[in-house]
């Protein structure tokens, strides 16, 4: 009896390996693994208790009072960034197909400099608590509100499920506990750490969590290249020798123009749209921080994906056709040479080959580890839009008690872990790899367009955001759904009506088209309003004059 | 923040200077970023063959590999180049707008 985990790359594209999916097998218990982890949740749980004592007023929930510092932060984005499924996945997708993995790894990358230039410090200086802070600022609060916070929720749902049920097919397999039992646990874990500790606990966690998965990826690496002299060369022609040259050179990943231009709207515009992200510019003091956090989350990320290049290697020339790691079961059936649990495992398997059961047991927690943590600053980035957009900006209109609004999403927080661990539950059996690609479409199609055009473009209007951003937001979901990713492999049609799995050249095209063309035929005198109070806000979005925290010089 | 404050800012010379310079700069940057992308992407879209051949006769490794990891490190370098002019030149002028924007 042995676990498979398949990884569905095939038609799911590029982002199935950002949601494990698959059936799976449960593992007999890995007791080191179980007791470094034990040690990680004791860690942590110490500081949600240091970080509860210190979380008294709504900005500390938020934003851990704004005074995280720019390599901190940093250190947090490239956490929330780097997530079990994509340490796992992108190895994984190395360790199959070569080079691909690196140009997978390249897309997800790229959006960080875009971030840098055009959004992080007009973030910091125009938001409080929530990206919708921004796109509303000038505009009504109501209708923009509640679109952005919708685009919020959805995105980080979708997002949710992916890793819920990742992690409860991972910890599975490498702890040996029951699907359900892993998802409850990963979501009351994650109630404790943001209801107490808000977002400082949760920065913390993340923090930690990088530092951890940055060393043992780091130690792997070092591992693999000792064993070949630290001559890639040496390291490659191995490689190549085991599998074949095919391997050192783009593969399928990438075929046609419309595709590759449409992935690379998609995660450059997602990245700076997913709401989890963008709160975390609202953690630092002011806007050199802030830029400083996204030049160290850029070098962070960066390394990781080399790693994992390095490491997926590793496991070509280790683990693919050592005996050990070899799935008989599986290979009497289906032949070739199909390793325990599947590509997924590459890494994890790589860590046994170079560091025994000990190392084993470490990723294995690091991984475990790794998930807590993003599933934390999601429901965090959920839990604020639900109680600062729309309970405090939208119910209340802006006239909430600090203490009552932090109440409110510390109840959210506690609604958004029930809803996340029933449907990991009850997406078990699914295959979900469309939805961290439909979270990225929609975030890159309404919560991005919308984001941008009210920092740069004078003539928004609250229609022109609406309307546009709504569209942007329907056109990415029904794109998603008429595609391949959904319409042939999750509901089992032969052909799909939409062709393209990557959504984001049209949806975003029609967002910034609707925007625009919504927002100039709008004549009426709010508008005028509108568009009168661009110069204000441009002001204190590029000099921080006002700034909620900013430092007074 | 009141219309006179507003007016005064908006015709303050280093707030101009400051917006025109930074806005270039960032949209150079920008631009820089999205042709070594999409160049990349699009290389492999319409012609993957240049990224499969060997860096020489008979190596192993091909040109995708320096210039895969080139694409990485130019998106941090990129980071590196604007936060240091940022953290020097633009703080130094923004500094300034801001206390004029005080002080007078």
């Amino acid at each position: 009896m042995k676990p498979i985990l398949f990884l569905l790359l095939g038609s799911a594209g590029i982002f199935a390996s950002e949601a494990l999916t698959g059936a799976v097998e449960k593992q007999a218990l890995n007791m080191s693994a179980i007791i470094m982890f034990l040690i990680f949740v004791g860690a942590t749980l110490g500081i949600t208790y240091w970080a509860a004592k210190r979380t008294k007023t709504a900005k500390d929930f938020y934003t851990a009072g704004g005074g995280i510092t720019g390599f901190q932060n940093g250190m947090a984005i490239a956490g929330d960034y780097m997530s079990a499924a994509s340490f796992l996945g992108i190895s994984a997708l190395v360790y199959g197909k070569g080079y691909d993995g690196l140009i997978y790894s390249i897309g997800f990358l790229v959006g960080w400099p875009i971030i840098l230039f055009m959004v992080a410090e007009q973030l910091r200086n125009l938001g409080k608590y929530t990206f919708a802070d921004v796109a509303s600022y000038r505009l009504r609060q109501t209708p923009i509100r509640t679109l952005a916070a919708f685009g919020s929720i959805l995105t980080v749902i979708l997002y949710l499920i992916a890793q819920m049920v990742g992690a409860g097919k991972l910890i599975q397999l490498l702890f040996g506990l029951d699907y359900e039992i892993a998802v409850v646990l990963v979501g009351v874990l994650m109630i404790l750490y943001v209801t107490f500790g808000g977002m400082l606990a949760t920065t913390w966690v993340q923090i930690i969590k990088a530092f951890l998965l940055l060393s043992g990826a780091t130690f792997m690496a070092i591992a693999v290249m000792a064993h070949y002299n630290f001559n890639f060369e040496t390291l490659f022609a191995t490689a190549v020798q085991m599998k074949d040259v095919s391997i050192m050179a783009p593969g399928k990943l990438v075929s046609d123009p419309i595709s590759a231009i449409s992935l690379g709207i998609a995660l450059m515009f997602g990245t700076a749209g997913l709401p989890h992200i963008l709160m975390r510019f609202f953690t630092v003091s002011d806007a050199k921080e802030a830029r400083k956090s996204v030049f160290y989350a850029t070098g962070f990320i960066g390394y990781f994906y080399i790693l994992t290049f390095i490491i997926g290697f590793g496991a070509i020339v280790m683990v693919f056709q050592n005996p050990q790691y070899l799935d008989l079961a599986k290979q009497a059936v289906d032949g070739g040479s199909p390793i325990l649990g599947g590509d997924n495992m590459a890494a994890i398997h790589l860590s046994h080959a170079v560091g025994g059961d000990f190392f084993l047991g470490f990723i294995s927690a690091v991984a475990f580890a790794t998930i807590l943590a993003v599933v934390s600053g999601l429901t965090l980035a959920g839990a604020s839009a639900i109680s600062h957009d729309i309970y405090a900006s939208v119910l209340r209109k802006g006239k909430a008690d600090g203490m009552m609004e932090m109440k409110v999403s510390k109840v959210a927080t506690v609604i958004l872990g029930i809803v996340a661990i029933y449907l990991g539950i009850a997406f078990e059996a699914q295959n979900i790899a469309f939805m961290v690609g439909l979270a990225f479409a929609i975030a890159a199609s309404a919560n991005f367009p919308i984001l941008f055009l009210s920092m740069y473009w004078s003539k928004l209007t609250t229609r022109g955001a609406l309307l546009g951003g709504s569209l942007g937001l329907l056109t990415a979901a029904v794109l998603v759904v008429l595609g391949p990713t959904v319409w042939v492999d999750f509901l089992g049609h032969a052909e799909a009506i939409f062709p393209y799995k990557y959504p984001a050249l049209f949806s975003v095209s029609a967002a910034f088209i609707g925007i625009w063309f919504f927002s100039i035929t709008d004549k009426s005198d709010t508008a005028a309003k509108e568009r009168e109070a661009f110069e204000a806000q441009y002001i204190r979005a590029q000099t921080g004059i006002g700034a909620e925290g900013a430092v007074e010089h | 923040m009141k219309q006179e404050m507003v007016d005064r800012i908006k015709n303050d010379p280093d707030f101009i200077q400051l917006v025109t310079v930074r806005t270039k700069f960032a949209w150079t940057l920008t631009i820089v970023m999205l042709v070594i992308y999409f160049g990349f992407v699009l290389t492999i879209a319409f012609d993957p063959s240049i990224l499969g051949t060997p860096l020489s006769a008979g190596s192993v490794t091909t040109v995708g590999i320096p210039v895969g990891v080139t694409v990485i490190i130019s998106a941090f370098l990129l980071t590196g180049i604007y936060v240091r002019r940022a953290n020097g030149e633009f703080d130094e002028l923004t500094r300034r707008i801001k206390a004029k924007a005080k002080g007078e």
